[in-house]
């Protein structure tokens, strides 16, 4: 066996060491947002602007999309809840994921598209929904399902529909307010004045622009971030990081790249190649995607297998 | 999970609970006034961990518990990619059974898979009204609770609810049960529980 060890320590130990590089960029992003959403609050309240109206309908947008992400989600989508009479094998793989992690059950939903994908939404974990497409269901094999599953678990675990909403509202707020001072030229400023007025409506254009943007580029990384942190975890509950790759290869449509014709028959048309990989260089790309891209995903989930597979 | 934990995308797998697998033994003495008596079949049920540490792990439990003069363990796998280790004891002998299920997680979690434990299941046979039964104890390690799980011999998936409802209330004393129903999930084609 293992020899010695300090027993008693950390009995609910894994074998997947904590990722502190991930946690931290997760913590900057998020005191960089918080930062841009006060000098944005700021800034308003400096150039006359009723910023506390700004706050209130951001309030509201929250509270809106907070309460009725499900609903939202499942009815965008076409899904709907399914018993377990109706998908036995579905519910079997999440009663057993939620009897390892000790969560509430979520609801299980199945939306009719033959489109692979699969997401989990809903305010708490008493109120989720994970829910899957058709699609994916034909496609994955039950472990590549269960890694799915586990991931899309983890993110209700992580309470990433609350995270995301506060992340976003601001930002999606600034946009709009954008559009609405520049289409309407809405009078902004107390002064009578008009110089005054002008100035006022130069500042919260320029400023609503810039947090629109700063912030959208920053909520993206915060995305990409939770979704690296909802594949460790799933990991950490499946210890089969590698199922979960599979099924991300596959869904990206990506299975072209692991060919199955044989080296030698594929020799001969080498030479018609002009570009032997494509370069995955920085890119603007990379900047605004909401998952960080399968390179990056199945590296992580590769070195996730190392860990388990090696000394403890 | 903390609310920091939460904010911050670092999900801990609970901790699992292994003592109150040692509550069997009274229960299964409570058991026999209702005439479901002990098979001497118990295992283990947890989730492979892919890579070589596993698989090591494995094979050192094996060699561990097969050490004595007893049938040796089985190893069973399921439909839904779980292990089941099986342990054969003299149906008197209902410690000795735990003591060796118990050294299994214990292997398991001190090789850090700990949270790959889904649960536990002693196996104990009966009649109701003159019908046959299998009941299987299950332990679910992450909740620390019991529940009984009796499946209907000879139909496709169907469970004896009320003999699992009389065992709750008849073991309410001896073990920690489970209070949310929804969480009594059914393990079809468990192994012990079928086989005559």
């Amino acid at each position: 066996m293992t020899g010695e060890r300090d027993v008693g320590s950390d009995m609910s130990k894994s074998r997947i060491r904590p990722d502190r590089g991930l946690v931290t960029r997760m913590l900057v992003t998020m005191f960089l947002l918080g930062l841009v959403y006060v000098i944005f609050v700021v800034a308003l309240s400096f150039s006359g602007f009723p910023w506390y109206l700004v706050l209130l309908v951001a309030v509201g947008l929250f509270l809106a999309q907070y309460y009725f992400s499900d609903r939202i989600a499942l009815y965008a989508m076409h899904a709907r809840d399914v018993t377990p009479a109706e998908a036995p094998e579905l519910h079997a793989i999440v009663d057993r994921l939620v009897a390892l992690t000790d969560v509430p059950k979520p609801r299980v939903a199945i939306a009719d598209s033959d489109i692979p994908n699969a997401f989990a939404t809903g305010r708490s974990a008493r109120n989720s929904v994970v829910c899957v497409t058709t699609g994916l269901l034909r496609r994955l094999e039950p472990a590549e399902l269960e890694g799915v599953l586990a991931h899309e678990m983890a993110h209700v675990a992580h309470r990433d529909v609350a995270v995301m909403t506060v992340a976003s509202v601001l930002g999606v707020l600034a946009g709009f307010l954008t559009r609405m001072v520049l289409y309407t030229r809405m009078p902004i400023g107390r002064g009578r004045d008009s110089n005054n007025t002008a100035v006022a409506f130069f500042v919260v254009v320029i400023v609503s622009a810039l947090v629109y943007a700063v912030s959208f580029v920053l909520i993206r990384a915060l995305s990409r971030y939770r979704e690296l942190a909802a594949d460790r975890a799933g990991a950490m509950v499946t210890g089969a990081p590698s199922q979960l790759a599979s099924a991300l290869v596959k869904v990206s449509g990506e299975m072209a790249r692991i060919p199955t014709r044989d080296l030698r028959a594929a020799e001969p048309f080498n030479a018609f190649f002009l570009v032997p990989a494509l370069s995955s260089g920085f890119s603007l790309s990379t900047l605004f995607a909401t998952h960080p891209p399968l390179e990056v995903r199945l590296d992580r989930l590769g070195q996730l297998s190392a860990q388990l597979g090696g000394p403890a | 999970m903390g609310f920091l934990d939460a904010l911050l995308g670092r999900s801990k797998v609970k901790r699992a609970d292994l003592d109150q697998l040692f509550a069997v033994p009274s229960a299964a003495l409570t058991l026999a006034t209702a005439g479901f008596n002990p098979t001497g079949v118990g295992s283990v049920c947890f989730k492979a961990t892919e890579g070589g540490a596993f698989a090591q792990t494995e094979a050192e439990i094996r060699a561990l518990l097969d050490v004595d003069a007893g049938p040796p363990v089985e190893l069973t796998k399921d439909g839904y990619g779980y292990r089941w280790l099986l342990a054969r004891h003299d149906p008197d002998d209902v410690a000795g059974l735990v003591t060796d299920l118990h050294a299994i997680n214990v292997s398991l979690q001190d090789a850090g898979f700990g949270p790959s434990l889904l649960c536990s299941l002693v196996v104990f046979d009966g009649a109701v009204s003159g019908e046959q039964r299998r009941l299987g104890l299950v332990y679910l390690y992450k909740r620390g609770t019991f529940y009984p799980f009796v499946p209907l011999p000879g139909s496709d998936q169907r469970r004896d609810n009320p003999v699992e409802l009389q065992v709750r209330a008849l073991l309410g004393n001896d073990l920690r049960i489970e209070a949310d129903l929804s969480r009594w999930f059914a393990v079809w084609g468990a192994p012990g529980l079928t086989a005559h």
